[in-house]
Parts: C-alpha cells; structure tokens; sequence
C-alpha cells in the first residue's frame, strides 16, 4: 500500500513537473535563440537589443522605472478597487431593483463597448490627469465585476430561496446569508478579469497622457523612451509590465481560491 | 385569500387539525390549472401521503400549506402551537419545517451552520441556537459530521442534514416533498425507518409527498391518492395496520394488498396521460 501511494505521488509529481517544465524550456530556448541572433548578426541595441542588455538596463534605470512602475500599480490598485466597489454595489443595486436594472444597464454596456483609447482624451481634457488615468483604469475594469456578481446574484438556488422565504428572512439576511455567499464564486472570477483589465486601462490612459507631454507611470516610461530611441528602456519597462500583470493574476486567483477551496467545484482538485 | 391562524371555532367539534385546504385552486400565470379545486383535513399528529403522478400537483398543494405561494382561490389554513394567542409572538413559518426533493444544503458553510440557519434567520442567540443545532444533528445519528462540509457526505447523509435543519425550530407540522426519490433502495429503506421512528417520537404531523406507492403505504397512517390535469384528490385510503410497523410490515399480506389497492386507484390518471 505504501509502494502504491508512493507510485501515486511521483505520477502526481510527474505530472505537475508535466506543466511547468516544457514552458520553462521553451522560454529558455526563445531568450537563448534571440541573444544568440542579435550577437551573431551584431544588430544594434536600438533596432533590437538582447535579453542580456535588457536586463543591465533594467538593473541600471531601476531608480527611473521603479518609481514608473509604483505609480502604474497605485493608478491600477485605485482604479481596481473602485471598478470593484462600483461594480458590486451597482449590481446590488440592479438585484434590489428592477427598475433599476432596466433604466442604467444600457449605459453600462455603452461605457463596455466604447474603445477606452478614445475617451481617455476626452477625459484628460474633463479632468486632473491622476483623476482621468484612474477613471479610465475603473471604465475598463468595472463591466466584468458588474456582468459577474450580477450573474451571481441571478444564479441563487431556487429551493434555498424558498427556504429563506419559508423562515421569514429579511432582505439583508437573505442578502448577507444567501445571495453574496452564493455569488462569491461569480463575484471572485469578475475581480479576477478586472485586475488585469484595471492594469491595460491605467496603461491606455498613461500613453493618451504621455502625448499630452506628462506623466511618471510604466507607460509613459515607454512612450518617452520611444520617441528618444531608447529601445533598451522601452524592452525593459515592458517587462515590467507584463510581470506586473502576471502577478496581479495570480494574487487575485490566489485569494479566489483560498476562499472557495472548501466546497466550490472550481477550487476542488478534478479527482474528487 | 389566505388565512394564517389557529383553527377557529368551526372546526372545534372535529378532532383538532393541523392543516385544512378548502376549495383551494392554483393557476399559473401561464394560465396551467396546476390544483384542484381540491379540499383536504389534516388532523394534528398523522402522517398523511400525497401520491400521484408527477404534474398531478400534489408539490404544489406541499408549497400552498408551507406559505410558499398563494392558492389562486380557496382557504389554506395552518394551525398554530396550542395556545393560539402566543400566534403573533411566533413568527410566519416557524410552525412549520419543509424537506425539499434535493438536500438543498448551503454549501458554502458547515452542516453545523446549515442546520443553524432557521434559527440564526429568527435571531436565536448563538449559543442556543448552536446546542439545538447539535441536539438536532444527533437526532438524525450524524452528530460526528457537524464540522464537515455538504460536499463531503454522501447524497443520504445530506438527506439527514436536511431533515434536521426541518426538525431544529421544532415545528408542529413537517412537510417533505419527495425527500427520497434521488436516493438508492437500501438508503431509502433506512431513511423510512428512521422518519417512522423520529414521528413516534416527536408526534408531529408529517405531509409527505411521494409518487412511490410501496413508500406511501409503508410510511403513512392515510394515503391521499391525486390525479394530474388539473390535480385533484381521487381517492383517501387509510392504512390501518399494527403499529409500530417494522420490516414485517413491507413484506406482509396486507401490506401488498393496500399497494393493490393504491395502484388501482392511481390507474385512471395513467390512463389520462396516455398522449404523452
């Protein structure tokens, strides 16, 4: 029985070093295969510059881009927690009322499908600049958490409903006691979208400000190092970005499933 | 029009009842004629079975007595504790505990706090309500699972949660609507005896729905038999046999002979759905 659980545990292992090893490799292989061209056809640094390179200047401008990345996680940190915030509290609203539902939806999918790029002058014109970045950074992100906890809210156990029904449930109670413990799962995965989303709002905003000649965030970093030809800077603060965006995913779908591992499906292992 | 009080002084020359339905009808919005009209007496302590066809509208008339719904037309009527007076005092549907065909668990939090709901609903203090959690678990034999998650029982177990959470307020009346149906034979079997054993126990009155004649007989003292389109009642047998009832009972004469006469009275509103 041992030997068995043994067996068990090196597949599991087996597998799981299945799904991190082969991507690891292919980064390593890509990294290899472009420092290895940009040196053998000795391309300049500002048509391409190598990984290698990359790096030094990350490490060498690390006091310009931390200070770039900081105030690109603070815009997407503000206009996250408002989106979220806003989101949830409008679709309570919308669970609350019909009426509600009925009057405001329509001009929160207007605000969904309107490009972000194109009202992000506006709103630079309309407003502070921090103030328009993070709008837009909430514009973005705010539909998802909205369309999710709505959903939530909708997908409610017909029978438990009846239940709360039955024993004389106030609306709060039913709301703290059923309607939000069964849309956590929903809320959670729109959060999850919208952490992403909140990052690429504060950047599209960041750019649309960068033309207008001001600004500090990753984005900026970019667009001014564009326009002077630093190709290295603008590699390098891409980078951070993504890594920023990596590690904002995996915080909220570490929370998420935190949260939910002891009874919902999505958390529990495929075996169960 | 509904009616919610204790039985009145029309009834007081009969044998106290727990539940009257007179002349009750339910129409759907969609225009469906779902029940009736149908009128039925349930007196206080007797467990009674509605047994029909699926459609026949015998969980509609379970949702009418328990409050979920208003009948369309007609008087449903639920008697209170004894001492009709306190009836302000409890509040609307603590007389009453519901078993829904699914376990219907929370499944987000303890069985503890499952069977806790109705009285954290009702503002019971914590404390209270934690030990009548825990009584109530024990009656049902799961007191050992009070910390385990709905999802880590098996579909029988959750059943028994389900059941205690009905039995934790202490109702007068227990309606169950098809509690069993989801569950395998030998899981059911145990369960019909456990639900016998907590009746005579407990003495509350039990509305059981099913659409198993051999449960119907098994289990009840009087079998109401309904038709489907729209339901109404076809026949009310009574099951008179030496109690308490055992496994004997399953496999006796009588027994066979009340499941014949059942299925013959169930026959006609078969014959009706012949189109299906």
């Amino acid at each position: 029985m041992n030997a068995q659980a043994s067996v068990t545990a090196r597949t599991s292992g087996t597998r799981r070093a299945m799904r991190f090893v082969p991507p690891v490799i292919v980064f390593a292989a890509g990294i290899l295969a472009w420092e290895l061209v940009v040196r053998i056809r000795e391309i300049p640094p500002y048509v391409l510059p190598a990984p290698s390179v990359i790096v030094l200047t990350l490490i060498k401008d690390w006091a310009v881009l931390s200070q770039s990345l900081a105030a690109t996680l603070l815009t997407t940190l503000e206009g996250f927690v408002a989106a979220s915030i806003g989101g949830i509290a409008l679709a309570l609203l919308f669970n609350q009322s019909k009426w509600v539902e009925y009057s405001l939806f329509p001009y929160a999918v207007v605000l969904q499908v309107t490009p972000v790029i194109a009202i992000a002058p506006l709103l630079l014109i309309y407003l502070e600049q921090q103030t328009a970045v993070v709008v837009c950074a909430f514009i973005v992100a705010f539909f998802p958490v909205l369309s999710n906890t709505t959903l939530g809210l909708n997908s409610v156990d017909r029978n438990l409903a009846g239940l709360f029904q039955l024993y004389g449930a106030s609306p709060p109670q039913t709301l703290r006691f059923l309607k939000l413990p069964a849309a956590l799962p929903y809320i959670l995965g729109g959060l999850r979208i919208a952490g992403g989303l909140s990052l690429i709002g504060a950047v599209v905003a960041e750019i649309a400000a960068g033309t207008a000649g001001a600004g500090s965030g990753l984005a900026y970093r970019i667009a001014e190092s564009g326009y002077r030809l630093n190709i290295p800077r603008m590699f390098a603060a891409l980078l951070l970005l993504s890594l920023a965006g990596i590690v904002i995913y995996g915080v909220l779908a570490l929370i998420s499933h935190l949260v939910l591992r002891r009874w919902h499906e999505s958390a529990l292992g495929k075996d169960n | 029009m509904v009616e919610r009080k204790p039985s009145s002084t029309v009834e007081a020359g009969l044998t106290a009842l727990a539940v009257s339905l007179r002349g009750v009808t339910k129409t759907y919005d969609n225009g469906v004629m779902a029940l009736g009209p149908i009128n039925l007496a349930i007196r206080k302590g007797e467990f009674i079975s509605l047994l029909g066809p699926s459609g026949c509208g015998k969980s509609t008339a379970l949702r009418l007595i328990a409050g979920l719904g208003a009948p369309s037309s007609g008087i449903v009527r639920v008697s209170r504790h004894e001492g009709g007076s306190q009836a302000g005092h409890v509040e609307q549907g603590h007389g009453i505990g519901f078993v829904f065909q699914e376990p219907t668990l929370m499944p987000w939090t303890s069985v503890r706090d499952n069977v806790r709901l109705p009285l954290r609903l009702a503002h019971v203090p914590k404390a209270e309500a934690l030990a009548r959690a825990d009584a109530a678990l024990g009656r049902v034999g799961l007191a050992d699972f009070a910390e385990a998650f709905p999802r880590e029982l098996s579909g029988g177990m959750k059943m028994r949660v389900s059941l205690a959470r009905a039995l934790v307020t202490d109702p007068d009346i227990l309606l169950m609507d098809e509690p069993f149906a989801a569950l395998d034979e030998i899981t059911r079997f145990r369960l019909n005896n456990d639900l016998l054993a907590l009746w005579r126990s407990l003495g509350k009155t039990v509305v059981f729905v099913t659409h198993s004649v051999f449960e119907s007989v098994y289990l009840s003292q009087r079998v109401v038999v309904m038709s489907a389109r729209p339901g109404r009642i076809q026949a009310d047998i009574r099951i008179e046999t030496v109690e308490p009832r055992g496994e004997e009972f399953r496999t006796s004469a009588a027994y066979s002979d009340y499941c014949r006469r059942l299925s013959a009275a169930l026959a006609p509103s078969y014959a009706g759905q012949s189109t299906l």
